[in-house]
């Protein structure tokens, strides 16, 4: 008990730097592939600003980047990172390298569950003469948003993964503190600790999206 | 100027891949709407009126030909240009397609916010609107809580919202039972009526002709094989298409196995009468012939009323003396046609 004691403080510390690494990740992400996503959904064959080439290009690259395993998409993409962010290790580096990661895969995602929406609905708006920008604002994203919180959910989660790898680089947060102090010099506590917490903070996320979800839904 | 013109107007989809051919969805059809009627366009699925409505309104650009409403080319206006034609015109849909992020009020209103209506205006109209289909209390509901013939009127008051002078009826009551069906085009019947709307109904159901459509073209195979007053198509069909159609309405006369099942059944000769002018009837036929002394049977047939006008087709079986008979019937005033059944 007074070993969980000791290490209270640092595990405290570590869950605020995993959570921002995560924040931030989701919120870059979380943007970008709302973007990228649309941008599939609107420029595929029959969508509302059909463009084949840039489909195409798009398509092409989130299929390319998204199979890459984050530990070595990471480390590939710290060239960039050094010139975006300025650095190439430390949580920056990290976050910018999951933000880009995120992007892709819920890219994706957001294509998936905007395809399912009825296109019946989207032919009524055109038919009232809205354009194709109100027509994704108020038809297109309101229809999908349950299905697009449960998605964003399932991120989160995919997010968290992710961050247990930054140390790789010199990041930090409850992964890399579990797998340094942890792992790496036997102390079970600290590893338990750790995936303790990361399990909690996942429970938590997943209930709310649930939650969210269902309020959207009405079901 | 008619309300709406079609002028040789094609439509032809291209293949999806190249093994397919091309699909001539609609072809060469050339149609004048007139402000203020409900115009019917009948035919089977894939016949292609679906496409059809939606050249009226720009949801599908023209192969070629010309589509004008009010005079404007609607078939040849740039995107911003036809947006603001579309807010003009109203349309519903078989399958409703309200939007379910939002409550039947919001629904309602959303045209509004398309046109740029300020809140205030917005709200009062969708009040108004929601009053007008009789469905005020479900102003909060949001559709997955009504039934299928209140989504259809959450739709009409959504296409009615922006003030079109046109309404575009897509299968609008394909997916509703009888009872409702007649609910919604009493509805639609209220629109022409009370607002003035031009109405164009596009349907596979002669019923639904027969009950609002002033006018009427029968579509097949993507051309408008035949076109004319609601009862002039009804009383006498030229196309075997628009016969087929007026067939499951009207019973036509007995034909092959069922005048010899009916000869069998019954003795004497057959005479079909038909009458379609609003003074004539059956009674005066049957008067005349139990005047002469005639005996007879109704045996096959029925009297419809189309557009509040009456049509019938009646087979008899009468047995009587020759010169009786033909006395009788030929006591029988205009309006009414009688022809003895061949045997």
């Amino acid at each position: 008990m007074s070993e969980l004691l000791e290490i209270a403080p640092e595990l405290a510390v570590q869950t605020g730097i995993m959570l921002q690494i995560v924040g931030l990740g989701m919120l870059i992400g979380g943007a970008g592939g709302l973007v990228v996503g649309t941008g599939l959904y609107v420029t595929r064959h029959g969508g509302i600003l059909a463009q084949p080439v840039l489909f195409w290009l798009l398509n092409l690259v989130v299929n390319t980047f998204r199979p890459i395993p984050f530990i070595i998409f990471m480390a590939a993409i710290q060239p960039l990172a050094r010139l975006v962010v300025g650095t190439g290790i430390g949580n920056p580096a990290a976050i910018f390298a999951i933000s880009l990661a995120a992007t892709f895969g819920i890219a994706r995602i957001v294509e998936q569950n905007l395809v399912s929406v009825d296109p019946g609905v989207i032919e009524a708006a055109r038919a009232m003469g809205a354009g194709p920008w109100r027509i994704i604002r108020t038809v297109v994203l309101p229809e999908a948003l349950g299905p697009l919180v449960l998605g964003y959910t399932f991120a989160v989660i995919a997010v968290v993964d992710m961050s247990a790898v930054a140390g790789l680089l010199g990041g930090t947060g409850l992964g890399n503190y579990a797998i340094t102090y942890g792992y790496r010099q036997f102390d079970d506590l600290i590893t338990w600790s750790a995936l303790v917490v990361i399990v909690v903070i996942v429970q938590l996320v997943q209930l709310l999206g649930n939650v969210l979800a269902r309020r959207v839904l009405r079901r | 100027m008619p309300h709406v013109r079609l002028d040789e107007v094609t439509k032809v989809f291209r293949p999806r891949s190249r093994r397919d051919s091309p699909v001539t969805a609609v072809d060469r059809v050339s149609l004048d709407i007139e402000r203020g009627e409900v115009f019917a366009v009948i035919g089977y699925s894939g016949a292609g009126k679906s496409t059809l409505v939606r050249l009226i309104n720009g949801l599908e650009p023209v192969t070629s030909g010309v589509v004008e409403i009010d005079g404007v080319p609607i078939s040849a206006l740039p995107a911003r240009a036809l947006r603001r034609q579309q807010q003009g015109i109203g349309m519903i849909f078989q399958r409703f397609h309200l939007l379910r992020s939002r409550t039947v009020a919001k629904n309602v209103a959303y045209p509004l916010e398309v046109v740029g209506t300020p809140r205030a205006e917005r709200e009062a109209r969708v009040a108004e609107l929601l009053e007008f289909v009789g469905l005020a209390q479900k102003a909060a509901a949001y559709p997955e809580q009504l039934s299928g013939g209140q989504q259809q009127r959450v739709g009409i008051a959504r296409a009615l919202a922006a003030k079109p002078s046109l309404l575009l009826a897509d299968e609008a009551t394909s997916a509703l039972d009888p009872e409702t069906t007649a609910e919604v085009l009493d509805l639609l019947g209220r629109v022409n009526r009370e607002l003035g709307v031009t109405v164009v109904v596009i349907t596979h159901e002669m019923e639904v002709v027969a009950q609002v459509a002033d006018r009427v073209a029968v579509m097949d195979a993507g051309r408008v094989v035949e076109h004319g007053s609601t009862y002039e198509v009804f009383t006498a069909p030229q196309t075997p298409t628009a016969q087929r159609f007026v067939r499951t309405v009207v019973r036509a006369l007995p034909e092959g196995e069922e005048l010899a099942a009916l000869r069998a059944a019954h003795e004497g000769r057959f005479f079909t009468i038909s009458f379609s002018d609003a003074g004539a009837s059956e009674a005066r036929v049957f008067g005349a012939l139990a005047r002469a002394g005639v005996d007879f049977n109704l045996v096959h047939g029925g009297v419809d009323d189309i557009r509040g006008r009456v049509y019938g087709l009646l087979t008899i079986a009468v047995r009587g003396p020759e010169e009786a008979v033909a006395a009788a019937l030929a006591q029988v005033g205009p309006g009414v046609q009688i022809t003895e059944t061949g045997r």
